[in-house]
């Protein structure tokens, strides 16, 4: 899960760490007077959205007076923001964030995560702040530093000031010792996947100021971390997706024609590439889940359905934990029930296998079978194909 | 011999009495694994499939000699049930909960430190030597006694990888589900290690997916170490950058975690891989003959 700058920020500030003065707004006379509360003589108008690269698609600007950022917001707020992460669709901005803006000295990139080859929280910093660290990692490798925490112990202080001698902060290696402990302890407790500050700098007047957050949350800790289930924004998220979730589904838009409704993560992913394997592209991604009932089954159909580039639907389950007659019982249902105006391609195997094509069999529906995942590909494709030639 | 698990191994449950640990227990009763009890704090003293349950894990194996556990808790609970587990002395536990948060995963690795022993899992579909012993969740009857080693992150693909070679008449020596988690308890290169040091086993298959470098790193270990042949099978090449695909661990970082890449890395360290998961089936019988020609031995 993740959520807006002016919410890390918010949290980091929870943790005394020192973030610029500001404040979120819906309209742009907010964002004037806000500017006056703030006082000062230059004030930065911020889109949040969670998609970065918001810099380079204009999504943050800076003005000179109140009036100037009312101007701002009310360009930004309402205003489609297509970053390269966002493709080509944008995402709508329905918010903004005003803030004091600061007087940089040097900016720095530090960012904390979990690192899946060492299986430790891992610290990155690198004096080459305010850029894409994608990049700083590919031509400057040399300029990225790595710590890593052991869980046992924690955050040491003398890895901090490893951390800031390296990137050039030697001279300030108390306060920075303060901050990334800060972070760290915040990472800890809030069960964070990602937190970065990029960049992180030092004013002129000698302060380490986080001017930019990200932070992202580990799904399977929300149980536990209820203040930040609160911080979540569906408009951020595909509709298809919030609903898929509600019922239990794991689905994901992709710009494909063919239809996915599979059992389990790995087959989802097997299925997309055989689809892809055969000349075809899959319209999405979807696990249905152990024990999925054919309430389930229905659901996906629903969803699935919902996304008017789909011209075929292919169904394959591999039941270990799930059973096939329940799936069959789910297809069957839903063709009744929904209609369906493109081809349905159904691949079951494993437990109640039997029972399941005996459902599909005398459902008297036109459903087609096939007997393995190749032929299931071949066979949605081939109809997806079919769909396609015929003029709408 | 197999790996991790075979006829002798003594197999507790955890949350034995739970309505997946109660179908899957007698499921892996009905074919041939040894379970010698279970342990739900609380219910200890009462028998279920009758059996004894017991408070404690210490308990259950002081009393059993169990040397396996199988962890049908919740996520939220598992890391606690295996650490106990750990704390107990058992060789192997198999924790099959998906959606156990990251960081309690990155704990109990440093609790392991030092401690021998062996966790798979979590969000995994289990373990299972066919015939001998099935700790976990997968359909026993696609399984078949033979000598290739099977080792997955996915449980769904583990079955269609092994139904396909079943339907050629190619039995699995041991089949390993690691999990689809960042960070789990068994990497592929463990699996890998013991499956070349494993007599029963022939040809190794590599089911992994898109994320990390686990399976290039085996690869790399198996094309220096390994005198086995090894076929490999990376999912997810069709799957868009920097979103989360089902499991927690497969998502697209950077350049070199993308199936493609793996598969082109795999491939150029010499090994023989997959691009269609349809044909898993067919490339390790390919395999396995041209092993059994070159050995003279044939394949059984």
């Amino acid at each position: 899960m993740n959520i807006h700058e002016y919410q890390a920020k918010s949290l980091l500030r929870q943790y005394r760490v020192t973030t610029p003065r500001g404040e979120v707004v819906y309209t742009s006379r907010a964002a004037g007077r806000v500017a006056e509360e703030l006082g000062g003589q230059r004030w930065v108008v911020k889109a949040q959205i969670h998609a970065g690269g918001r810099g380079k698609a204009g999504g943050v600007k800076i003005g000179n007076s109140p009036a100037r950022i009312a101007e701002i917001a009310d360009q930004m707020l309402g205003s489609t923001l297509v970053t390269a992460q966002t493709g080509p669709a944008g995402q709508r901005v329905s918010r903004v964030l005003v803030e004091r803006a600061s007087r940089i000295e040097r900016e720095f990139y530090l960012s904390l995560v979990v690192d899946r080859e060492s299986q430790r929280i891992v610290v990155v910093a690198s004096a080459e702040g305010g850029v894409d660290i994608e990049e700083v990692a590919e031509s400057n490798r040399d300029a990225i530093h790595t710590e890593y925490v052991d869980p046992g112990v924690g955050l040491l202080d003398f890895q901090c000031r490893k951390v800031a001698t390296a990137i050039g902060l030697g001279n300030r290696t108390t306060s920075f010792t303060r901050l990334i402990k800060r972070m760290y302890r915040l990472f800890r407790d809030l069960d964070c996947l990602m937190l970065e500050v990029n960049p992180f700098i030092e004013t002129e007047d000698g302060e380490l100021v986080a001017l930019d957050a990200k932070m992202s949350f580990d799904d399977n800790a929300l149980f536990r971390q209820g203040d930040v289930v609160e911080l979540r924004d569906f408009d951020e998220e595909d509709p298809k997706e919030v609903e898929a979730t509600g019922h239990g589904l794991n689905y994901i838009a992709l710009d494909g024609s063919v239809g996915c409704i599979v059992n389990g993560a790995g087959l989802a992913m097997g299925t997309m590439d055989a689809i892809a394997h055969h000349g075809g592209r899959p319209a999405n991604f979807l696990d249905v889940g152990g024990g999925a009932s054919p309430e389930k089954i229905a659901n996906a159909f629903r969803i699935v359905l919902k996304d008017p580039n789909v011209r075929a639907i292919l169904v394959n389950i591999f039941a270990g934990i799930n059973r096939c007659d329940w799936i069959a019982t789910g297809v069957v249902q839903a063709t009744r029930d929904q209609e369906i105006d493109v081809p349905v391609i159904v691949r079951l195997a494993g437990t109640n296998v039997d029972e399941g094509r005996r459902i599909l069999d005398e459902s008297g529906l036109e459903l087609i079978q096939a007997a393995d995942l190749d032929d299931a590909a071949a066979k949605a494709v081939e109809a997806a194909q079919a769909r396609q030639e015929v003029p709408a | 011999m197999s790996v991790f698990v075979d006829r002798d191994s003594k197999v507790i449950i955890q949350g034995f009495t739970g309505q997946h640990a109660t179908f899957h227990a007698e499921e892996a009763m009905n074919t041939g694994t040894q379970i010698v009890g279970g342990v739900t704090p609380g219910k200890g003293g009462t028998t279920h499939l009758g059996l004894p349950v017991f408070n404690s894990v210490a308990e259950a194996v002081e009393e059993t000699g169990a040397d396996v556990s199988g962890i049908f808790v919740p996520p939220q609970v598992a890391t606690d049930s295996l650490l106990e587990a750990v704390d107990a002395g058992v060789g192997v536990a198999v924790i099959i909960a998906d959606g156990v948060p990251v960081q309690d995963m990155v704990r109990t690795k440093r609790y392991l430190a030092g401690r021998s022993t062996q966790i798979i899992g979590p969000n995994s579909p289990g373990i299972i030597t066919p015939g001998e012993c099935k700790v976990g969740i997968m359909p026993s009857h696609i399984y078949s006694k033979g000598r290739v080693g099977v080792v997955s992150r996915s449980g769904t693909l583990n079955y269609e990888a092994v139904s396909q070679m079943t339907a050629l008449g190619l039995g699995q020596s041991t089949c390993v589900g690691i999990g689809g988690d960042p960070v789990n308890g068994t990497d592929f290169k463990t699996v890998l290690q013991a499956f070349e040091g494993d007599d029963e086993t022939d040809v190794i298959v590599m089911i992994g997916e898109i994320g990390g470098q686990q399976e290039v790193e085996a690869a790399s270990w198996a094309s220096q170490y390994m005198t086995k042949p090894l076929v490999a099978f990376i999912a997810g090449v069709s799957a868009p950058r920097g979103r989360r695909m089902g499991h927690a661990g497969a998502v697209i970082a950077g350049e070199s975690d993308t199936a493609t890449a793996k598969l082109d890395a795999i491939e150029a360290l010499g090994h023989r891989v997959v691009r269609n998961p349809a044909d898993i089936g067919d490339t390790v019988l390919r395999t396995v003959k041209e092993a059994g020609d070159g050995a003279g031995t044939g394949a059984s």
